[in-house]
This record gives C-alpha cells, sequence and structure tokens, in this order.
C-alpha cells in the first residue's frame, strides 16, 4: 500500500532541508566524514542505529577534541540512549575506548536539528584519522499504519528516516542499511542506488554528500514483534542488614502497536495461533539476578498464577504471563517482587562505606519503559547516600517509614524517562550505616514487651477498688 | 494443637500439687492461660489453610463487597463512609451503602489497620481483611471458654473452647480471606452470652453496662442480633415463670434492653427499626411483665400474705382487662402492614415455606436453604451426638446459666434446621455443651479411677498415656474437689465480687461423699476414657480435613488436579482484571446479581445489580433481560445505558455454578415482576433443557445465545459438560451483541453491546414495545433520583 499521507510532509522536510543545507554553515573544525555506516536495526519495537564513521581532521586545521553528531528533532524526543565509542589501536589490538557524549547547543544547527558532541579522549591532531562507532537507540518511533487492526491482521509499520546522514561535515562515502524482521515490506521510497536484498534493504553508497543534508525515506513493513511498552515501573529496593535485598517493581505495561479493533473471539485464539493475534503477545520474560528468592507475581487482586522461575547460578529467568494475552492498545498492572541475599550486593568500600551494587533499568527483556522510578530505601539510621549512575537521571532524596519505624529511612529516589534495554547497566548508591541501628527495633520490642508485663504486675498487685474488699 | 497444652497443663499440675494449694492455684491459672493461648493460635492456624492451599485473597461474593468498604473506609475516613452514596452499584438508582451496611466488621478492619499503619506496620488493607476472621475466631474460643466457664467451670470452658475452635461450621465462614459479617459477628454473639450470664451470675452492674456495649457491637456486625435480642427475653421469661426471679436478673436484662435499644438505633441501618419492627417487640413485651413480676415481689415484701392476694386479685382483674387493651391495639397495628412487620428473611424463618412462595430472590440464594442430615454432620460432626449429653449434664444441677445454654442450644437448633446459613449460630451451642458433656464425662471416669485405686498410680499412668486429655481434666477435678471452695473465694476476692459467690457455691454444693456415689468400676471407667479420646481424635481429623479440603477454596479461584499436575482456572479475576484495565472507567457491565460484588470490587466497574438484593424489579430487569430474546434484551440493557454483558459459562471445562444453572431464578424473578416472562416457555418436561428437547423460547433467549455463542466449533459437537449433553441450537449469529473477551477457560464470556443502527430513510421506528415500556415505567417508579 503506497503511503500517501506523510509524503507532503516528508516532501516540505527535503525542501527545507535541501533549502538549509544549500546556506554555508560556519566551518567546523576541519571535520570531514571520510566513510560512514549506518545500519538500522528495525527487528524489534525500538529502532536500533549502529554508525561507523571513519572521521579524518583537515591537514591545515587545529586539534580536534569533539565530533558532532546531528538528529532532528523528533529523533532527539525519542532517542533513549546514545553511546560511541573509538577504536584505538591497530587490528590485532584494537581495542574499543567508550567516548562520553553530550548534547551540544551550537547554534548554528538547520531547522532544529540537535547536535551532541562526542568528547574525543585523545584530541585529532590535523591530517590524523580516527573511526568511531555510534549506537543510539530510539524508542516509540515506529508508526503503526493502519492504526487500528483486528484479530487475524498482522501488525504493519511506518519508519522514517534519512537516506543520508544527516551530518554537520561533510560526507565523502556513506551507506545505510535496514534490517527489517520479515520479507514483508509493503513500501519503501527509492532514493538511488536503493537495493532490497531479503530482510534488508541499501541505501548506498551515495558520495560526497554537503553537510546536513537529508533525503527522507518511508519504509511500510510488517513487524509483528511484541511492542510491550511499560508505562511506569517504579522500582522499589529496600536493604536491611539482617541479610537481605527486597526488590519490589510495579509495572503499568501497554501493548504499544496497532490498537485492536472489533471482537476478542477466543476460539480463533486458541485454535488458529498462527493466524490470529499475530501481534499480541501473552508471555514476557523478565532476567533476574541469580539467587533469587521469594519471588512472587501478582496485581492489585490476587496472585497470578501463570509464571515460571528458572535459575542457574548465573541469571534467574522468570517467565511471566499477565492474565490474559495483550492486543493492541490493550493495559495491565502487575508487581513483580523478589528477595536476593545481602552479601551479593552490599559491599563495604575501604573507606568505611557501604554502597550497594545493582542494575539500573528493567529486568523485562526487549521493552521500553516510559517512566522509570528506582527507590532506594536504605537502613533506618543510614547518612549521606550518594547514588552515583553512569548516566543523568532526576534524583532526589525522600523518607519512607517501615516496620515500627521512628526516625524514618533515607530513600533515594532516581527517575529516568525512556528508557531501554542498553539501560541496564550498574549503578551504585554509597551510604554510611552503623550497625548498631540494626537493634533499634529489636530493643523497641523487648522493652515494650517487658513495660506491658510490668504495667500487668503493677495492675494485679494494686488495689483500685474504692471500697476495702470485705 | 490444644492437646499437647493439656498435657503439659497436667504435668504442671502434677508438679504443683506437691508444694500446697496456693502454688497448685496459681500454676492452674498460668496453665490454663497458656492453653487458652494455644487454643487461640489453634483457632487462627487452622484458618490458614486457604492462604497456604491459595493465597491470600478475598473469598467469594460477598466479602468482596466488604473489602471495598473498608478500602473506602480507610482512604476516605469514617465520615465519608456514613455518608457514602455509592453510585458504582444498582445503576441507575445507586446505593446508599453508609446506612444499608452493618458497618461491624468493617470498623473493626479499619481500625485495626490504622492502627497497624500508625505503628508504621505497612499492612495492606487487603492483608488485614483477609486476617480479620482468623483473628475473631481466636477471640471468639475465648469467649467460649468464658461463657462456659460461668456456667460450668474452667474444665468444661477449655474443652468447649477447643471445639469451638476448630467446629468446621464457624470454620467455613472464617477461613482467612472469608472476610464476611459472620466473621466477628460469633465472637461478639458468645460475649454477649457471656456477659449476660456473667451479670446474671454476679448481679453487677458494670457487667451489664458491658454488656450492652457487647450488644452493640453485635448490633453494628450482623443482622443476627435479633437472635440475641429474642433469645435473652426468652431466656428471662423462663427463668420467671420457672420462679427464679432474682434482682440478678433484672440487672442483667433491664439495662441490657434500655441501653441496647438505644445503642442500636444509633447504627444506621438498623435506625428506628430498633423499636419498630416485630422482631424487637418480645424484648419490650418481656421488659414490661419483668417490671410488673419486680414490682410484685417488691409489694410481696411489703405486704402481709393476705394483704398481698387482694391486691393480687384486684390488680389482675384491672390488668388483664387493660392488657387486652392494649394487645388489641398492638394486634391491630402489627396486622395492619402486609408482611405483620417482619422482614422477608425473619418471617422466612418463622414460616420455612415463606421464602420459596412469595420471595423468589430469598430463596435462590442456596445458603437460605434448610440444610440436609449430612450436612450436620458436615458441620459439627461428633458434637451432634455429645449435645444431649450435655443436655443432661446442664440439669444436674440446674442454674440460671446453664438453663441459659440449654435454650440457645434448643432454638439454634431450631433455626438451624430453617436455614443453612444459620448452622453457624448453632455450633457455638453445640460446641459449649459437647464441652460441658465431655468435660462431665472426663469427670467422672477419672474421678471413679482414681478412687478405685487410692494410690492412683496405676490409673493416672495408663491415663497419661491413653491421652493428653484426661490428665487435665483430673487435674480439674481434683482443683475442683479439694481445693474448689478456696478457688471460688480467691476468685471473687480478686474480682471484687461477693455476690457471685453464693451463686457459684450454689451450683457446685457437691461435696466428696456424693462423688463417691457415682464411682464406676475402673475397667469401663478407662475403656471410656479411651472411646472419649478416640471420637475426640475422630473429631480432630475431621475438623482438620474439612478446613483443609472443604471450605478453603476461594471460589474466585478453582483449581482441579489431574494425572498431568494441577491445574488453575483463574477466569474470574482474569475477566474482571480485563474489564478493569480495557474499558472505560465509566462503562456499566451488566451480569447476574452474584457477580455484582466482584465486579465492582475487583474490575471497578458500575454493575445493574449486585448481591445487596435490595431491589427486586432491577434484579427482575435484568432476569428479563437475560431470558429474553437477543433484540428485546438489547432495548433493556440499552435502555439502562449498559455497555458489557458478562456471563459466566462452565460447559467447556465442566463448572457447574454457571449462568445456565442459575437460569431458571433469572426466569422466575424476571416473571414475578415482568408477567411475559413465563416460566412454562423454558420448561421442557419440568426441566431448563438447552439440548435439543429444549424450548424455543429458551433457545433463542439471550443467556442461551450469550453463553454458546460459537461454542460448538470448540469440538465440533458442542458438548456441554456440565448438563452432559449437546446443546440444541448450535450454529447462530449474534445480531446485537459482540464477543468482546473471553476468558482462557471460557468460563467468563463479555460482550459488547453494538451500536444503536443508523436509521434507515422511510422506516419509521417501532414504537417501543409494551414490554420495555412496562419496564421503563417500573423502573422509573421506583427510582427517587430520576
Amino acid at each position: 500500500m503506497p503511503p500517501s499521507r506523510p509524503t507532503p510532509i516528508v516532501l516540505l522536510l527535503l525542501f527545507a532541508l535541501t533549502a538549509v543545507s544549500s546556506s554555508p554553515l560556519p566551518p567546523e573544525d576541519g571535520i570531514r566524514v571520510v566513510s560512514a555506516e549506518k545500519r538500522i536495526d528495525l527487528t524489534g519495537p525500538i529502532v536500533k542505529v549502529f554508525l561507523t564513521l571513519k572521521v579524518e581532521n583537515a591537514p591545515g586545521a587545529s586539534d580536534a577534541s569533539q565530533v558532532l553528531l546531528a538528529f532532528t528533532p523528533t529523533e532527539v524526543e525519542h532517542l533513549a540512549i546514545l553511546k560511541a565509542t573509538r577504536a584505538e589501536g591497530k587490528r590485532k589490538k584494537k581495542a574499543y575506548v567508550p567516548l562520553s557524549v553530550e548534547a551540544s547547543d551550537l547554534a548554528a544547527t538547520p531547522n532544529g536539528a540537535r547536535l551532541y558532541s562526542v568528547l574525543l579522549s585523545t584530541p585529532l591532531k590535523p591530517g590524523e584519522k580516527t573511526t568511531i562507532e555510534v549506537l543510539y537507540v530510539l524508542t516509540h518511533t515506529l508508526e503503526p499504519f493502519p492504526a487500528e487492526i483486528g484479530q487475524s491482521e498482522s501488525q504493519l509499520v511506518y519508519f522514517r528516516d534519512s537516506a543520508v546522514l544527516l551530518s554537520p561535515y561533510h560526507c565523502l562515502e556513506q551507506v545505510t542499511y535496514i534490517k527489517m524482521p520479515s520479507n514483508r515490506i509493503e513500501s519503501f521510497t527509492r532514493v538511488d542506488p536503493t537495493s532490497r536484498a531479503g530482510t534488508e534493504l541499501k541505501y548506498g553508497i551515495y558520495s560526497n554528500q554537503m553537510p546536513n543534508t537529508y533525503l527522507p525515506i518511508l519504509v511500510h513493513y510488517e513487524n509483528n514483534r511484541p511492542f510491550a511498552v511499560v508505562e511506569e515501573l517504579a522500582r522499589k529496593v529496600e536493604i536491611s542488614h539482617w541479610g537481605n535485598v527486597q526488590i519490589t517493581e510495579q509495572y503499568k505495561l501497554k501493548h504499544g502497536g496497532a490498537r485492536h479493533k472489533g471482537v476478542f473471539s477466543r476460539l480463533e485464539y486458541q485454535s488458529r495461533p498462527s493466524m490470529s493475534g499475530m501481534s499480541s503477545f501473552k508471555n514476557l520474560l523478565a532476567r533476574l539476578p541469580p539467587r533469587v528468592h521469594s519471588v512472587y507475581y501478582r496485581d492489585e487482586i490476587g496472585n497470578i498464577s501463570s509464571s515460571h522461575l528458572r535459575t542457574d547460578s548465573h541469571k534467574s529467568e522468570l517467565e511471566i504471563e499477565p492474565r490474559y494475552p495483550l492486543f493492541g492498545g490493550w493495559h495491565c498492572t502487575f508487581t513483580i517482587g523478589y528477595g536476593l541475599p545481602l552479601q551479593d550486593f552490599v559491599f563495604e568500600s575501604d573507606d568505611g562505606r557501604r554502597y550497594i551494587n545493582l542494575t539500573f533499568g528493567c529486568p523485562l527483556l526487549d521493552t521500553v519503559v516510559d517512566d522509570l522510578t528506582i527507590k532506594v530505601v536504605l537502613p533506618e539510621g543510614s547518612k549521606n547516600p550518594q547514588p552515583s549512575v553512569p548516566f543523568e537521571t532526576e534524583q532526589h532524596i525522600e523518607m519512607s517509614y517501615s516496620y515500627l519505624d521512628v526516625v524514618g529511612r533515607t530513600t533515594v529516589v532516581l527517575k529516568k524517562k525512556n528508557v531501554v534495554g542498553e539501560h541496564n547497566v550498574p549503578f551504585q548508591v554509597h551510604y554510611e550505616f552503623n550497625p548498631i541501628f540494626m537493634l533499634a527495633e529489636p530493643m523497641m520490642l523487648i522493652s515494650a514487651v517487658f513495660l506491658f508485663f510490668v504495667a500487668c504486675i503493677a495492675y494485679l498487685h494494686m488495689d483500685l477498688s474504692i471500697r476495702k474488699s470485705l | 494443637m490444644a492437646e499437647p497444652s493439656s498435657s503439659t497443663e497436667a504435668s504442671g499440675g502434677g508438679d504443683g500439687g506437691g508444694s500446697g494449694g496456693r502454688l497448685r492455684d496459681a500454676l492452674g491459672g498460668v496453665l490454663c492461660a497458656f492453653a487458652l493461648l494455644l487454643i487461640g493460635v489453634l483457632a487462627f492456624s487452622i484458618r490458614l489453610f486457604s492462604v497456604i492451599k491459595y493465597e491470600s485473597v478475598i473469598h467469594e461474593f460477598d466479602p468482596y463487597f466488604n473489602y471495598r468498604v473498608t478500602q473506602f473506609l480507610s482512604k476516605n475516613g469514617i465520615y465519608e463512609f456514613w455518608n457514602w452514596f455509592d453510585d458504582r452499584t444498582w445503576y441507575p438508582l445507586g446505593r446508599v451503602i453508609g446506612g444499608t451496611v452493618y458497618p461491624g466488621l468493617t470498623l473493626t478492619a479499619g481500625t485495626i489497620w490504622w492502627l497497624l499503619n500508625s505503628l508504621n506496620i505497612p499492612l495492606s488493607v487487603e492483608t488485614v481483611c483477609v486476617f480479620t476472621a482468623p483473628i475473631f475466631s481466636a477471640n471468639a474460643s475465648w469467649a467460649t471458654y468464658l461463657l462456659t466457664k460461668e456456667s460450668k467451670g474452667p474444665g468444661a470452658g477449655l474443652m468447649a473452647a477447643a471445639i469451638l475452635a476448630m467446629v468446621p461450621s464457624y470454620i467455613s465462614r472464617s477461613v482467612a480471606g472469608s472476610y464476611d459479617n459472620e466473621a466477628v459477628a460469633i465472637f461478639a454473639l458468645i460475649f454477649t452470652f457471656y456477659l449476660y450470664v456473667k451479670t446474671l451470675n454476679t448481679g453487677s452492674l458494670f457487667y451489664a453496662a458491658l454488656n450492652a456495649l457487647s450488644y452493640f457491637y453485635m448490633v453494628c456486625s450482623w443482622g443476627g442480633y435479633t437472635f440475641i435480642i429474642n433469645l435473652i427475653p426468652m431466656h428471662v421469661l423462663l427463668c420467671i415463670v420457672t420462679g427464679r426471679y432474682s434482682s440478678r436478673l433484672y440487672i442483667a436484662y433491664a439495662p441490657l434492653i434500655v441501653l441496647g435499644t438505644l445503642l442500636a438505633a444509633l447504627v444506621p441501618v438498623v435506625g428506628f427499626n430498633a423499636v419498630m419492627t416485630s422482631e424487637h417487640f418480645a424484648s419490650f413485651l418481656v421488659f414490661i411483665i419483668l417490671h410488673v413480676v419486680a414490682l410484685v415481689y417488691y409489694i410481696k415484701g411489703l405486704l402481709t400474705p393476705r394483704l398481698f392476694k387482694v391486691a393480687v386479685t384486684f390488680v389482675v382483674t384491672v390488668g388483664l382487662a387493660v392488657c387486652f387493651v392494649v394487645a388489641a391495639i398492638l394486634v391491630a397495628l402489627v396486622a395492619s402492614s402486609p408482611t405483620k412487620g417482619w422482614s422477608g428473611r425473619s418471617l422466612s424463618l418463622l414460616d420455612p415455606t415463606y421464602a420459596s412462595k412469595y420471595i423468589p430472590i430469598i430463596a435462590s440464594v442456596s445458603e437460605h436453604q434448610p440444610p440436609t442430615w449430612p450436612s450436620y454432620f458436615m458441620d459439627i460432626n461428633v458434637l451432634a451426638f455429645l449435645v444431649p449429653a450435655g443436655i443432661i449434664s446442664c440439669f444436674l444441677p440446674l442454674s440460671d446459666a446453664s438453663s441459659f445454654l440449654v435454650l440457645y442450644l434448643v432454638t439454634s437448633v431450631y433455626f438451624s434446621g430453617v436455614m443453612v446459613r444459620l448452622m453457624l449460630v448453632l455450633a457455638p451451642a453445640a460446641c459449649i455443651l459437647s464441652g460441658i458433656a465431655l468435660s462431665e464425662a472426663f469427670n467422672v471416669l477419672t474421678r471413679s479411677m482414681k478412687f478405685q485405686r487410692p494410690t492412683s498410680d496405676d490409673g493416672s499412668s495408663t491415663a497419661g498415656s491413653g491421652s493428653p486429655d484426661t490428665p487435665a481434666h483430673s487435674m480439674k477435678y481434683d482443683s475442683k474437689t479439694v481445693v474448689k471452695s478456696e478457688t471460688v473465694s480467691k476468685e471473687k476476692s480478686s474480682k471484687k465480687n461477693r455476690k457471685d459467690k453464693e451463686s457459684q457455691g450454689s451450683s457446685s454444693d457437691d461435696p466428696r461423699m456424693e462423688e463417691k456415689l457415682l464411682v464406676l468400676p475402673c475397667g469401663p471407667s478407662a475403656l471410656g476414657i479411651m472411646l472419649l479420646i478416640i471420637l475426640c481424635g475422630l473429631y480432630v481429623v475431621h475438623c482438620v480435613w474439612a478446613a483443609a479440603e472443604a471450605y478453603s477454596a476461594p471460589s474466585i479461584v478453582l483449581t482441579s488436579r489431574s494425572h498431568d499436575g494441577l491445574h488453575v482456572f483463574d477466569d474470574f479475576r482474569e475477566a474482571y482484571a480485563w474489564l478493569s484495565h480495557n474499558t472505560d472507567v465509566d462503562d456499566k457491565v451488566a451480569s447476574w446479581w452474584d457477580y455484582g460484588y466482584q465486579t465492582t470490587a475487583m474490575a471497578n466497574r458500575t454493575v445493574i445489580v449486585d448481591n445487596n438484593t435490595w431491589n427486586n424489579t432491577h434484579i427482575a430487569t435484568v432476569g428479563t433481560a437475560m431470558s429474553s430474546p437477543e433484540k428485546a434484551a438489547w432495548e433493556i440493557f440499552n435502555s439502562l445505558d449498559v455497555k458489557y454483558v458478562l456471563v459466566v459459562f462452565g460447559g467447556l471445562i465442566g463448572y457447574p455454578s454457571d449462568d445456565i444453572n442459575k437460569f431458571l431464578w433469572m426466569v422466575r424473578i424476571g416473571g414475578g415482576v415482568f408477567p411475559h416472562i413465563k416460566e412454562a416457555d423454558y420448561l421442557r418436561d419440568g426441566n431448563y433443557r438447552v439440548d435439543s428437547h429444549g424450548t424455543p423460547t429458551m433457545l433463542n433467549c439471550l443467556m442461551y445465545k450469550l453463553c454458546y455463542y460459537r461454542f460448538v466449533e470448540t469440538d465440533g459437537k458442542g458438548f456441554d459438560r456440565v448438563r452432559g449433553y449437546e446443546i440444541g441450537k448450535k450454529h447462530f449469529k449474534l445480531t446485537h451483541f459482540e464477543e468482546v473477551f473471553t476468558t482462557h477457560h471460557w468460563m467468563v464470556r463479555i460482550y459488547k453491546l453494538k451500536p444503536q443502527k443508523n436509521r434507515v430513510r422511510g422506516k419509521l421506528k417501532l414504537r417501543p414495545s409494551s414490554k420495555t415500556r412496562s419496564i421503563r415505567k417500573s423502573t422509573g417508579r421506583k427510582n427517587p433520583w430520576q
């Protein structure tokens, strides 16, 4: 089906961009892209882009300490993670050094395109070449079309991008590969040279592109992978120095694909599983740490019995099924909770402080988390919490009260939007804790019971009657 | 668990026996407290089978409503709760929850929750609700101990408490998760009786006031409070008739009626019913009689016998005349109301055939049916055989307290015979009397063994090895015979109540002389002890079995065991979760009233009718819709603004209590209000059949269609596993409804009303049929808010 609706917009964008790109840009510090290879992975519900840039500093320029990457405003909005590495060393001893990336606010970008600068660990001397590998992930960029499908239809989505690399630099040679999950591609924009081989589309090789060139393409293809979107995830980590780390995760899950329309026939769903509800999903896999115990999976109306836990020494896998299969636009909520042994996660650092080492992100595989909140509840009496997360998060500290607390527990709250699997990296929270506080609550209980018995004894030995008993 | 406790008690008692009466007495008290504690633990833990075998979840239907009310209370506070108008049920009428609910249970659980949370113990409302019933059954067994102790001493009390802790009838209503009024009401019932008997024994106004408060709690908790307010007057009347009037009786009764009625009127759901309905009438009548009798006794004390006789003849002639006039007026007043001032449920108690004749909605509830003999055996087991012995022992000697127990038993036997649900009221009476019987039997047997062998080595060792139960009672016998008077005086001085010494003394004025006469030969008594222990053992085994297997299923999640493991059928929650997450918040869901409470609580959607069956017409409307053909049903549902229709269908997996099996009540209740639904149209040879012999009306009604839509395609034949035959009409299409969700095992099917068709040009819309008009009219008439 040829796309009709978005075409004018695409044309307009094309026009605008080319118009702007013709205007001269302030010359960057002599960097140009020798060759660029962009591999777009569209097999899942998210868009993963691997970008290999071979950049060269012009012989006459000064040292370059950064390389700029450009994104359209839509991409920036949906950009979940952006990572860059630099290949160093020769063939045999090739090593990838991670580079830090930050948003750059250089003004001179056409059409609101945003620049991100990759900070090079060692400046690029004039005339030198280097290879930078960039990975970025975009969420919610695949637009289902048609937006509503019946039970027996499969899900088709639009993907929009540019055939050439959007870059502030002059680009000598560039190619784009797009990988699809299946052979079924309804349509794609041709920007010659364009070729299709099985599940892969190839745009290019384009040579000698001007800076800020944008050639919009539209790919309409079949994607029946589960579009599992966790709209809200609240993870709560409670540390007890008596030996347990308790984690509670509350999920609000949605099928983010094409909306389900009309009837849901269980008969069709059960008798013809290959034909019906292809884009729906009924189970999810959560990868939990090893030695996990007391796992539960429930929602607000009770336990959900359809889950399986497999554990081995490296990892635990929890396979969960929501109460009903999720079709497009359907929601469900559930809670997963589990305990972990303290010694696997809480350590004492050299300066006497303690830290907990946990994995950021969502344990469910292949999901996008729109809104992630991690609360690390430190034991009562902890002081000076310091979270260290390898990327930007919104942080604040609050107090929470649990079993018989008097002063309350210091709670570190970390918030992040748009979280994908690539965010599942370790993070730490450092804090000070005096083990004497572990005894506070037992002592409180003991004294309460003691006082109760003292009161009983006192009562039994006192005569409270007004009249003397005869 | 009670048994080990008694064994420790026995050994402890033996130790204490050496070192003086005082120490032994103290030890006895401590051991008694310890035994009670263990009985409480037993009562609590035997009810946890449901949590262990299934999960910590609210059970069945009514508890879901109570849970929802508790959630509201804990979220919005008590004042909001009193004024709560619930617009999510009985659409479009709504329901004033605060004024139509017995708030005792909710307030209790709400208070527990609030208390825990103010101690920073973050238990959820659900957890508190789940465990309220087990906690209160522990309380109930302690109250049983107190009540029995008041009439027959602590040994019988412990026995009765242990029996009550595990009586299946009570377990069936108070397993963890069964969050229903009865859970706390039985405690309140027994405790009120205890305080009444305590007041009767002591004549203390303090206990009388407590009694009124306890009665107030009972009124808050359960509609069954009318049992108390009729039973106590009956007992008072019995006492007066048998010439046992005393000032203690007056103190026990008069404050209860005055304070209790005032307090009862404070509960919104009771209100002026506390003085206006016939259920309470007996208590006022007896109140008057009691005063007359008190006056007579007073005057009798003032006047000489001769003068008294004259006065009596005078008063009787005048009084009778006045009484007749008053009685005539009262009878006329009462008779002028159609139900004679009685509520439907009470009437069906007095006349067991009443409900099935006039109110199908009461008759349709399975727990309102009369019980069968096996259910007696299931619910009270060996107690049924022990109770007569208990009655006999209550008559030797007959005290006020024991006569009360006998009266309680006799009335509750009657009520349990009328309604299976009231078996619950019988259970405490049966437990108390069986406890007394067992305790007395052990008492007699161990005593005779002891007197047979003065050395008592042999006897006690066999008894000790035989069962832990016996020594407990031999110890009790010791304390009772040897240090009885001392115990009594100790108790009294500590409680500062001199008065009940005489009453207690009168009940236990049997010295050793008399007991020696009751000695049995050693062999038979040992055999008797063994048999009694076996009987107790059988009872315990039965109770544990009943608790574990029969009464622990939460009924919202079903399990079945087959050769390839355990199958879980969680379809109800699947459907409710789907409704709750994938429909609009204000959508209305129509289903048969059984599922109303669950839908509002679990799916949070507005329902048309629910388990609080206060409006018969509304239920009849839904029943009519379900038994009408599709188009007519669509019109009824559309007029009620319904968007989804939910039916429960067990034909695929063989779940018997589905909507097709309940269908006769839909027809009956619907036909009771809307005469165009005739039961005969649905019947073939007196049966509701859905196979090829089914009537066309049956095979075309909405319920049939919604249940069996595309069912035939599952196996090609349409074999219904509940009914055990192939369905009658196999291939059909739905014109006015569309399937939007069916659960995994097809147990719940949800349909959506198709939107109204566009008007076709040139074709006038038909006038609404007379049927819908009559419905409109009737709902409009019944609905004060429209």
